[in-house]
């Protein structure tokens, strides 16, 4: 599989997918996408850059560990449900922004900041298991 | 004075927090700091004498679960400020004195930690009038004096302790949090305080809730039979069970029963159970008693035999009874306490606690002597001390014609007797006679250890000799909370040499001297006897222990073989199991068979009306299930498995389930490319060779699984569907969570919680992987290569 054509075509793959998941994971409020299929595309991705570079590069590559990203997204997750509580709502209830940009309005809400958490818990955990078995076994180098 | 009662009750966690800081600032002298916390409480305490001798109960409530009606409630009444006072004042002196048992110890810090929590909890407990609160807190003493009793744990004798009193002690803390819950449930109540007699005693579940109580109260306060862990506690050190004896958790049970005792008491049930079992306990903890020569062991199997007479007591529940009750608690909770620091101090300055191997320790100990003597004579019952008002009220209390009360006064008397006869043991064969020799020079101990047992000896006589102030201000407020009903304090000096009662007490006396002298011969006997029998209490428990052991042994070999392949096939067997089962045994498929005529078989029969590239998904989802079959590799299996799942994943997206079909899609894509990844460690290019025994077994399993799934779901989907919580999700996607997507509103609004339960189980899974994955990394390594040190290159 490490041929040369797959490594030379692997990073652009990698950024299209990783921006296409960014983008999946957004307009999931309104449309097919969330931060579960999201967090799966950019896993693939971290997987196909494991396959086409070694796992310690694309380790290299996340600069943290896969697992701390997961870590990091149940956090968020959490704490976007705490904002409510200094609203005087009960834990997850639900806040909403609207930015009026000129042209356009973009919504912005604890739902979204909430599916950015599952995005990350996702991608961390699938991306970590990948990478580990694709070569090293998770010990730091 | 609301929140001051809840604080008073918290305060000593704060303290323990404070401890270890404490302790590295004032390091020699951090008892003395400490103890101030004690202190404080004690004498805040102190001032609610006269208010709660006048007005009966002081309260404090702290809001918990405001929406459930539920809160931190603390009540001060008579009997909790006489506990409340025993364990601060006793608590203040066992402070003091461990700073200087346990000086210089390099965990004297973590020590502090524990006592001062230990004081909280039960504080706490006594204190607490919501049950539910009451729970926690007798919970808390369980795991802060498991805590205590295997402070030294590198001693397998101490942890042995600590483990066998927190399983009893828990057993009767699960039974208690039922009888709390049972207890709500049947008035409703969460206040102690609130509760009324006689709806609790004629409810049907009173028998059950009684039971549940008693179980709580007999294991923590070790009543026969439940009555072995407690001579193992003694593994702690001698600090603790001086606090341990005489002011607390063991008192906790007796506590529990003299608070119920409006309640529950009275009953046949109750009358009976109490003194049967408390006699029990008196005697066999007072014979106990004299069969030790370790005098921590002897004072343990005397507090035994004290907690039986204060259950026996409760038991016969007439004011008399209870004002012997209370006047043998406090009696007993500061002789005992006394009594245990000085043998710590013995043990500390002469190194032994054997009663044999030690005599005429007076001359160098003199305080320690004193205070042991005044101790004794307050335990044997001699004026002028509480004890002896302990003794003639229980006897008063007995005097009567029927034959069981002579029994009852009978057993009082021996059980006294004994106690008598291993107090004057404990006092006169280690400091009278002539001078042994011992490990160590005995000296005074300092005056931090002394403290302890002179106050508490000197209190015995004051509290003895001011029996107005006594009765009106500690006797009459605890009997009347105990009782519900005021009684009368009769505590007078005016001795009548007419009243039968003194002549019992001199009985008990005489006969404690005839104990005394024949205590080596009665221990040759019981120990006798015991040898005969072969097994104790003690046995039984660990007998208990080591069955369970060997059972959850048993237990994990038989599901826990590590037998991947068979984990799955059980896995498998119970799902066609459970899919089977309602299915065809308990009628479930009935929907599906033609019921009126065949005829209907041709409608069922008749070929789906599918477009030809619906047809098309599923020839390829039919070409994927033959590639697995027919597959000549491992790797081509795997890839096979990935277009049945793309098929499957075109269904999704045919009809109208985008997210689904996207999610199906990645996943496929992931399993395929994390399968391949995995088999590249093992040997891809063969097919799997397997016996026919298990060819046929993993396909029988697979057909009862997918047909049965298959035959369920045709199962549901012929029924009505109940469009109610779409038509909900539908009609308030929008309005509501503003997203058009129902299945993301759903995810990450509607049922959030669920998710983030959901994702924080994938995160954990994903470290479960890892650590997996990690383990498997070390240990293909040989043995010899992972002890060798890393050399960094």
């Amino acid at each position: 599989m490490n041929t040369v054509i797959f490594r030379t075509v692997a990073p652009f793959i990698v950024a299209i997918m990783l921006v296409f998941s960014v983008y999946i994971c957004l307009r999931g409020h309104n449309e097919p996408g969330g931060g579960f299929i999201g967090g799966l595309i950019a896993a693939s991705a971290i997987a196909v850059l494991g396959m086409s570079m070694g796992a310690a590069e694309a380790r290299r590559a996340l600069r943290l560990d896969p697992l701390s990203f997961a870590g990091l997204g149940v956090l968020i997750a959490a704490l976007s449900g705490l904002l409510s509580i200094f609203n005087g709502n009960p834990f997850m209830t639900s806040i909403w922004l609207y930015l009026n940009l000129g042209e356009t309005e973009v919504p912005l809400s604890t739902p979204m900041i909430f599916d950015i958490g599952v995005y990350l818990v996702v991608f961390g955990t699938i991306a970590s298991v990948a990478l580990a078995l694709e070569g090293d076994d998770g010990e730091a180098p | 004075m609301d929140a001051s009662i809840a604080l008073v009750a918290i305060g000593p966690f704060g303290a323990a927090a404070l401890a270890p800081l404490v302790h590295r600032i004032a390091r020699p002298f951090s008892g003395w700091v400490l103890a101030l916390v004690p202190t404080a409480i004690f004498l805040f305490l102190w001032t609610l004498i006269e208010p709660v001798a006048r007005a009966g109960a002081v309260r404090g409530v702290i809001g918990w679960v405001p929406s459930y009606n539920l809160n931190l409630s603390f009540f001060v009444d008579g009997l909790s400020l006489t506990f409340a006072l025993t364990i601060t004042g006793i608590g203040t002196l066992v402070v003091l004195y461990a700073g200087a048992y346990l000086k210089g110890h390099p965990h004297l810090g973590r020590f502090m930690v524990f006592l001062l929590a230990f004081m909280g909890s039960m504080l706490g407990l006594v204190l607490a009038d919501n049950m539910l609160a009451l729970f926690m807190f007798w919970e808390l003493t369980a795991v802060t004096s498991f805590l205590l009793i295997g402070f030294d744990h590198e001693r397998q004798a101490a942890r042995r302790g600590a483990i066998q009193a927190l399983v009893v002690t828990n057993i009767g803390g699960m039974a208690l949090l039922v009888g709390v819950i049972l207890l709500q449930q049947a008035t409703g109540l969460w206040d102690l305080s609130e509760l009324q007699g006689e709806a609790v005693r004629g409810h049907g579940l009173y028998g059950v809730i009684l039971g549940c109580f008693l179980i709580a109260a007999f294991t923590k306060s070790a009543q026969f039979p439940f009555h072995f862990w407690l001579p193992n506690a003694m593994e702690a050190p001698t600090p603790v069970s001086a606090f341990l004896h005489s002011a607390t958790m063991v008192q906790a049970g007796v506590y529990l029963l003299a608070r119920l005792s409006p309640s529950l008491g009275g009953t046949e049930a109750w009358t009976v159970i109490l003194v049967c079992f408390g006699g029990l306990t008196l005697l066999w903890g007072a014979l106990g008693a004299i069969r030790q020569t370790d005098l921590k062991q002897v004072l343990a199997q005397t507090t035994i035999a004290s907690l039986g007479l204060l259950v026996l007591l409760i038991g016969l529940g007439t004011p008399t009874a209870i004002a012997a009750m209370v006047l043998y608690f406090v009696a007993h909770a500061l002789y005992k306490a006394a009594l245990f620091m000085a043998v710590g101090a013995i043990d500390h300055e002469a190194g032994s606690r054997d009663i044999t191997a030690l005599s005429g320790l007076a001359d160098r100990m003199p305080l320690t002597f004193i205070a042991t003597a005044i101790a004794s004579a307050a335990m044997i019952g001699l004026p002028p001390t509480l004890g002896f008002f302990a003794k003639e009220e229980m006897y008063l209390d007995l005097l009567g014609s029927q034959w069981s009360q002579l029994v009852v006064l009978v057993v009082l008397v021996a059980g006294n007797a004994v106690l008598a006869g291993v107090a004057a043991l404990v006092v006169i064969k280690p400091f009278l006679g002539a001078p042994m020799p011992t490990p160590k020079t005995g000296h005074e101990a300092p005056i931090a250890m002394l403290a302890g047992p002179l106050v508490l000896g000197g209190v015995g006589i004051v509290a003895a000799l001011l029996t107005d102030w006594f009765g009106h201000s500690v006797l009459v407020p605890a009997g009347t909370a105990i009782l519900g009903n005021p009684i009368e304090s009769h505590l007078t000096w005016a001795i009548n040499f007419a009243s039968p009662v003194l002549w019992l007490s001199a009985a008990t006396w005489a006969l404690g001297l005839v104990v005394y002298r024949q205590a080596s011969a009665v221990r040759t006997l019981l120990r006798r006897f015991e040898v005969a029998l072969g097994w104790t209490a003690d046995t039984v428990f660990d007998a208990l222990m080591f069955g369970l052991i060997r059972f959850a042994g048993v237990v994990t070999r038989l599901l826990h073989h590590g037998r991947l392949e068979m984990y799955l096939v059980t896995v498998f067997a119970m799902l066609a199991v459970a899919v089977s089962v309602p299915l065809f045994v308990m009628g479930g498929i009935t929907p599906l068979l033609p019921t009126a005529d065949l005829g209907l078989w041709s409608v069922k029969l008749d070929w789906p009306d599918l477009l030809p590239y619906e047809w098309g998904v599923i020839v390829l989802a039919l070409v994927g299930l033959g590639a697995i079959l027919t597959a000549s590799s491992r790797l081509v299996a795997i890839l096979a498995l990935g277009i049945q799942g793309t098929a499957v994943a075109l269904i999704f997206l045919l009809f109208g389930a985008p997210d689904l079909a996207f999610t199906q899609f990645m996943v496929e894509i992931l399993s395929v490319v994390i399968l391949a990844l995995v088999m590249t460690r093992l040997n891809l290019d063969e097919r799997d060779r397997r016996p026919f025994e298990d060819l046929a077994r993993d396909g029988t399993l697979a057909l009862v699984c997918g047909a049965g799934v298959s035959l369920l779901l045709m199962v549901v989907l012929s029924g009505p569907f109940d469009p109610r919580l779409s038509e909900f999700f539908t009609a308030t996607s929008v309005p509501i969570a503003h997203g058009a997507n129902i299945v993301n509103v759903i995810l990450v609004d509607y049922r959030g919680f669920d998710t983030l339960g959901e994702i924080s189980v994938v995160m954990a899974a994903g470290i479960a992987i890892m650590v997996l994955l990690r383990r498997r990394g070390t240990a293909s390594l040989p043995p010899a290569a992972s002890q060798q040190p890393k050399v960094m290159p």
